[in-house]
């Protein structure tokens, strides 16, 4: 009991940690590979006293720029404007982030293993409805936005805060039509077995993952979850030639590190999303339990190390997803706002309907034909 | 469901819906409502029906709330200031509240409550279950209500929407337009 306890504790924060530190990490690689598309050369004037230079060692940009940028937004002056709705407006940042947060709880990192006699999942929380958790947690992260753009007391903020919450709910019912989709074809809300039903080849060499049987639904969730997270293209909720930076032009200091923290967060979770939907999640291909198998050659592998490739796969899955993202922030241009909702709700909405009708047709008639 | 759960849950559904008819600012009385909307779905979880309690927070916390704030941004509802006054109307509406809740009080001392774990049966309130109920044994049911429902919203979108300009007031010169 005891054991069990702290295993799930255990758990708990290394997945926490583990998202937590790749949004930071992926602040500095937005301002690098920012750099990189604009031709400059990015973020390199934070230094620990000189440290790199002075010792003749290369310029430790990563390590300098990831601890000058959460240490000058904590120090910064925490402002509260006048006639503020004080509660709300402290409470906002953290709604926020919390929902984000709290969705990663489902996600399976990992094969389960055996260790000491009892089988441990590598998920800090196995429910059988996972699917259908990411969804709620996803509709309970509008608010922080919404409140917390309300609370400011400025009409740029409240803008903002009313063009955040028709977006992402707007674009929700097309990241519920992808899901649904996804959930029609493996039959199942359970994130872990979405998983492990994507493992093994087609035509023996062919990898099963989801995105050779939803290439649709792959979009839709790709365009619809980089609209959740409000950034360019659809980044009109900080529109800042418009808006200034829309809900969160009062905010500063600490709470508004945490509004980037979230954003970065939301970053991770599609790319989650669409590594577990569609790309296998820990699956690699030709890797099975005992081994690499491809056609006639065969690498035996301990299981041990079978499960550790399987999590460090995950891992680079989802960070070239949010690569591929900051790759889209910086390339497109933002769109306009009639141009979004005509996107969302004359392009996605019917096209997901389109295509929870067409998979649960081919479905049907495919479990018919095996019965 | 542990006890101690249950007695958390229901307080804090119990506390957060008097906070939505108790404060003045219809905002923080949304941000209550939704408290207990998420405290009901997480009573519904911790009770085994783990679909329908999802899907009341996807439903109701995700969305029918958002519509409230919109509501409310949109008639700009402000908090409003406690009306004076009217003191023999709210001397009788005490009496009566107070009536009621000594009732209610009667009627819970006189009730034997025998409150124990009832079994279910296997997989229920998984979706599976709920799909069978809802697609095979009240389909008929569920069917004719998604009916009504989109008759309700063209309804409301008919009613709604501005009347199309005819051909003969699109083609007049507009009263007042610059030349």
């Amino acid at each position: 009991m005891a054991i069990d306890l702290l295993i799930g504790a255990v758990k708990a924060i290394v997945i926490l940690l583990l998202v937590l530190s790749l949004s930071a990490v992926l602040l500095w690689f937005e301002r690098k590979g920012s750099a990189l598309i604009q031709d400059r050369v990015g973020a390199n004037r934070a230094a620990i006293f000189g440290f790199g230079k002075r010792m003749g060692l290369p310029n430790l940009g990563i390590v300098a720029t990831l601890m000058a940028d959460p240490l000058k937004l904590f120090t910064k002056e925490d402002f509260v404007p006048e006639g503020a709705d004080k509660f709300l407006h402290a409470l906002g940042p953290f709604l926020a982030l919390f929902p984000v947060l709290v969705a990663f709880a489902v996600v399976p990192i990992g094969d389960a293993f055996q260790i000491g006699g009892r089988t441990v999942q590598l998920q800090a929380a196995s429910i059988n409805a996972g699917a259908l958790y990411i969804l709620a947690t996803i509709g309970v992260g509008v608010y922080g936005v919404a409140l917390g753009g309300w609370a400011s007391n400025n009409r740029w903020a409240l803008l903002g805060a009313v063009r955040a919450t028709a977006q992402m709910i707007s674009y929700e019912i097309a990241m519920g039509l992808a899901i649904i989709s996804i959930v029609i074809t493996f039959g199942t809300l359970d994130l872990q077995d979405i998983v492990r039903q994507q493992g093994g080849v087609w035509f023996g060499w062919l990898p099963r993952w989801g995105i050779f049987l939803q290439p649709v639904a792959f979009l839709m969730l790709l365009t619809a979850g980089m609209a959740e997270s409000k950034r360019v293209p659809f980044d009109l909720p900080e529109g800042e030639s418009e808006l200034i930076a829309g809900y969160f032009t009062e905010y500063s200091g600490g709470k508004q590190a945490c509004f980037m923290l979230t954003d970065f967060a939301e970053v991770v979770l599609v790319s989650v999303l669409v590594t577990l939907f569609f790309f296998g999640g820990w699956q690699v291909p030709w890797l099975y339990r005992d081994g690499f198998h491809l056609g006639t050659h065969h690498l035996l592998l301990p299981r041990a190390a079978v499960v550790i490739i399987g999590v460090i796969a995950f891992w680079i899955k989802v960070v070239m997803f949010c690569w591929f993202q900051i790759l889209v922030r910086w390339t497109l241009p933002r769109f306009r706002y009639d141009q979004l909702m005509r996107l969302g709700w004359k392009g996605l909405v019917p096209l997901g309907l389109l295509n929870v009708l067409v998979t649960a047709f081919v479905v049907v008639v495919a479990t018919g034909a095996a019965r | 469901m542990p006890v101690e759960l249950f007695i958390f849950l229901a307080t804090v559904s119990i506390v957060s819906s008097l906070g939505v008819v108790a404060q003045k600012n219809p905002i923080h009385c949304l941000l209550a409502l939704i408290l207990t909307l998420i405290a009901i779905g997480a009573l519904f979880i911790a009770l085994d029906a783990v679909t329908v309690g999802f899907l009341q927070i996807i439903v109701y916390v995700g969305a029918i709330m958002v519509l409230f704030l919109f509501v409310i941004w949109l008639l700009n509802l402000q908090a409003e200031p406690v009306p004076i006054g009217h003191l023999g109307l709210k001397f009788f509406a005490t009496i009566a509240v107070a009536a009621m809740a000594a009732e209610l009080f009667v009627f819970l001392a006189k009730t034997k409550i025998t409150l124990g774990a009832i079994p279910v049966v296997a997989g229920y309130g998984s979706i599976d279950s709920l799909a069978q109920t809802l697609f095979g044994q009240y389909l008929m049911a569920f069917e004719t209500t998604s009916i009504l429902l989109l008759v309700a919203v063209i309804g409301a979108v008919a009613v709604a929407r501005r009347a199309l300009p005819t051909r003969a007031s699109a083609a007049a010169p507009k009263q007042g337009a610059a030349p």
